[in-house]
């Protein structure tokens, strides 16, 4: 047959094919063994189409461990600038930081988190917010397994007609809960840094072993469990 | 190029040594290539043995236990902030200790190969670690440790202003001078001496002193026939005296009598012998200023002979006690000492008060102490909560008699006002009518208390049963105890009403084991450890003993002990609890004199890290002990 090189290949970077090669690799079955990605986005707002990712952060966890300087942060240009949400976040549309394009960003992230699973506080918003970055980008979707640690929380209370659940539990419900100092809130890696410590702390409640057990506890309790 | 998880680093670890000597930038680096190690409940960080990590270890959260292997004993817990895992550092040899997670527990592994040349570099960080490390404490530079890093014992004269000065502060001397003359017969010397209740007498010709016996002299030569009993003072006294000026200090006082080896200073007006003597110094009396020995104080609270004077030995008291704490002796012994030493100054305000009453009592009474100090368990100067027990007189003598026990109950609650026992504020004193009474007016009252348990009435059986006779006739009290017991046997619900009373407190620690503070108040923000910790244990003894009609033990510690011998099964947790509450009580203590108050109220950012975690795991024992309550006085069935 003749040669003939698939034409969509050729129109995603090299990084891309990078990236989908750490997939062809299946993740360690035990929680132990993998390297989980936290990671948290601040944002211009909460709008898919309109809002843009100022800043990415992101940490990796393995086996118990956090190592500081292999730690993840990205600042992002800005076109679309949003003055209400930058009282939050407080990164203004000109500040010192070093900003990297859009594009650099995303490239940037893709290497570092490989096919890891992605945690996060709410994880579908950041996941979301980078999907649509990368569709702007021309780019497929990420193909990462995501861990919510939200969901995983609510497994960890108490079952009662007495105390009632509540519906939503913020980062700060979870910082508080666990007693994590709420410095750096509002940044992206102080944000996965209270995240992290947050998804050890529930998982060591919930005592799963493998990774499959981890992410199917993320569902609603089942009959039988 | 710093990042925001290793600001957060350096945030933490710039609090604490040896990381607070580096400047900035050093700790900035340093940072970035910490690794933060989240390490469960009971995991190994290393084990005995193993070989050295290329990390040593600062806790941020949680706490590490070290151990021996084989040994279930805790050598020491790091806590927030300790450095620990130091021997990779300066030796490439295993490691001598097991290091577990004490609690769920957050660390941060510091690289040996990047803060070995900040060590080298830094002497003040060198120097931490090595004295760190060789002193086997975490910590050099806590003020516990002080002492044993130098190898000389914690020498408290040295270190504690309020000593040195107590050592320049003129000596106190008994002015009331036992006398003779040198024709006196020793026998009438002796006499003499046994009257007065003193060791030495002084052989005056005229005013000036001549010589001086003392109970040596009488041993030494009389009692072994060297000299005849009938024989003269002259013969035995030892002449000429020592004198010296009466403005001497302690510390002149206690060279002066090394310097001589003598037990005894004649103080004359000038110093010299030609002088008029004015006062004699015995040994007891320096060491009594010295305040280091119950004997001591307890002589001296015996032969005190007004309030002022007991209050002077209760300072001594206080010291003696700070004294023992720092030494670390068994705070069940502390307890003992101190409560007989309080016992003791109670029974001698009432032995004056009543020497100074214009009338002596109608009828026998019993002086009983209530709560802390009824348990033995009151160490501080907390508050004086009493009452006056007086056998039965004929109806028409009944209110007469009330009068005179309530006037001899008001003078003697303010004669220990006096000595420092704060009056009770809820009025629970022999001086209010309602805890003036006779026996049968107690039996009455103690049997309504039973028959009808309301929260009020839960409350004064709580601070009521817990009495001990501090003077006066032991078998009224035995009368009353035997009524209580009978009168609880027939109502065991009031067992579970007292039971509900022990669950009353408001839980020490929320859900992640943070301390629950009060919230409002004057002690905002403070946490309280009557409440919420004393009390609970307390009150759990005071029901499991009374439930076995067991009177005769009081303190709490005891009353677990007791309790672990009648219940096998239970053993354990009764010695935890036993154990619980003598650390509570020591920390109490602790607490209240490092801020001269009743210890009851802590402020939690005060507190060590080794304290914050000693209070804690008192926590779980106090919570066990009280689900054995509830469940075994089915306390849940009962309307609250």
């Amino acid at each position: 047959m003749w040669p003939f090189p698939k034409k969509k290949q050729l129109e995603f970077p090299d990084f891309w094919w990078a990236y989908e090669e750490h997939f062809k690799h299946p993740l360690p079955e035990l929680i132990k063994d993998n390297t989980f990605i936290v990671l948290d986005t601040e944002t211009t707002g909460f709008n898919l189409t309109k809002d843009r990712i100022l800043c990415i952060g992101a940490l990796k966890l393995k086996d118990n461990n956090i190592v500081v300087k292999d730690s993840f942060e990205v600042y992002i240009e800005q076109e679309h600038y949003d003055v209400g949400s930058a009282e939050i976040h407080g990164i203004l549309k000109k500040s010192k930081r070093n900003r990297t394009s859009e594009l650099e960003a995303l490239k940037q992230f893709l290497v570092y988190i490989e096919n890891q699973v992605l945690v996060g506080h709410h994880v579908m918003f950041d996941v979301n917010m980078v999907n649509a970055a990368l569709k702007r980008n021309g780019l497929p979707k990420l193909k990462n397994e995501n861990l919510d640690t939200e969901s995983l929380y609510k497994r960890t209370l108490l079952i009662s007609t007495v105390v009632q659940k509540k519906d939503r539990y913020t980062l700060d419900d979870l910082a508080q809960k666990f007693s994590i100092s709420r410095k750096d809130r509002h940044t992206a890696l102080g944000d996965a840094f209270i995240t992290a410590i947050a998804f050890l702390r529930t998982v060591e409640k919930l005592k799963p072993k493998k990774i499959k057990d981890l992410i199917r506890k993320q569902g609603p309790l089942r009959f039988g469990l | 190029m710093k990042n925001t998880i290793s600001e957060r680093v350096a945030d933490f670890l710039k609090n604490y040594p040896p990381f607070n000597s580096l400047d900035n930038k050093q700790l900035d680096e340093l940072s970035l290539q910490v690794t933060i190690i989240h390490k469960e409940s009971n995991s190994v960080v290393f084990s005995e043995k193993e070989e050295p990590h290329a990390y040593f270890y600062v806790v941020n959260k949680g706490a590490i236990a070290l151990t021996k292997k084989g040994s279930s004993q805790i050598l020491d817990i790091c806590d927030e902030g300790d450095v620990f895992g130091l021997r990779p550092l300066l030796a490439q040899e295993s490691y001598k200790l097991e290091a577990k997670a004490y609690e769920e527990t957050i660390l941060y592994a510091v690289p040996i190969k990047d803060f070995k040349p900040l060590a080298l570099e830094n002497k003040r960080v060198g120097n931490f670690l090595i004295e760190s490390f060789a002193s086997n404490t975490r910590n050099p530079y806590s003020i516990k440790h002080r002492g044993k890093l130098y190898g000389v014992t914690a020498n408290t004269t040295e270190n504690n202003p309020s000593t040195k000065i107590l050592d320049l502060q003129p000596v106190r001397y008994s002015t009331d001078l036992v006398t003779c003359t040198e024709g006196t017969k020793i026998k009438t010397v002796a006499t003499t001496m046994a009257k007065h209740n003193v060791s030495s007498i002084l052989v005056l010709n005229g005013d000036l002193p001549l010589g001086i016996i003392t109970d040596k002299d009488l041993r030494q030569k009389v009692a072994t026939g060297l000299f005849p009993i009938t024989g003269s003072a002259k013969s035995i006294m030892s002449s000429p005296v020592i004198t010296y000026p009466k403005e001497l200090t302690v510390a002149q006082a206690q060279m002066a009598m090394m310097k001589s080896n003598i037990s005894h200073l004649v103080l004359t007006e000038d110093g010299t012998a030609d002088a008029k003597a004015v006062g004699i110094l015995s040994k007891h009396d320096v060491m009594l200023a010295l305040g280091n020995n119950p004997a001591v104080l307890l002589r001296a609270i015996k032969r005190a002979t007004d309030s002022k004077r007991l209050r002077s030995i209760r300072h001594g008291i206080m010291t003696l006690l700070q004294g023992y704490l720092e030494q670390n002796i068994p705070i069940g012994l502390v307890s003992k000492i101190i409560s007989e030493l309080n016992d003791a100054s109670t029974k001698r305000i009432i032995e004056i008060t009543l020497d100074s009453m214009e009338v002596k009592p109608p009828v026998n009474f019993t002086w009983l102490t209530l709560g802390s100090q009824g348990r033995g368990e009151q160490l501080l100067n907390t508050d004086q909560d009493n009452a006056i027990l007086f056998e039965d007189v004929p109806e028409e003598k009944l209110e007469e008699t009330r009068t005179y026990f309530l006037e001899l109950g008001s003078k003697i609650s303010q004669e220990l006002n006096t000595v420092g026992f704060e009056y009770c504020p809820a009025d629970m004193m022999a001086s209010n009518p309602s805890w003036c009474h006779s026996l049968s007016e107690w039996k009455d009252v103690t049997s309504h208390w039973i028959n009808n348990p309301g929260p009020e009435e839960i409350l004064l059986s709580s601070i009521f049963f817990d009495y001990n006779v501090t003077y006066g006739s032991k078998a009224l009290a035995d009368e009353l105890s035997h009524s209580i017991f009978d009168h609880a046997r027939r109502y065991p619900q009031f067992l579970t009403h007292l039971a509900s009373g022990a669950m009353q407190n408001p839980s020490p620690s929320g859900f992640f084991r943070d301390f629950l503070v009060e919230q409002d108040g004057e002690h905002k923000d403070f946490f309280d450890l009557k409440l919420r910790a004393l009390m609970p244990i307390i009150d759990a003894a005071r029901v499991l003993i009374l439930s076995h009609s067991i009177k005769s033990i009081n303190n709490t510690a005891e009353r677990y002990e007791k309790l672990a011998e009648l219940e096998p099964n239970n053993r354990e947790l009764f010695l935890a609890c036993s154990y619980a509450s003598k650390a509570l009580l020591k920390f109490r203590t602790r607490q209240g004199l490092l801020h001269n108050d009743s210890g009851r109220f802590i402020a939690l950012d005060q507190l060590n890290k080794e304290e914050k975690i000693k209070l804690k795991r008192t926590f779980k024992t106090i919570k066990e002990i009280q689900s054995l309550i509830e469940i075994r006085f089915q306390v849940k069935n009962l309307l609250r």
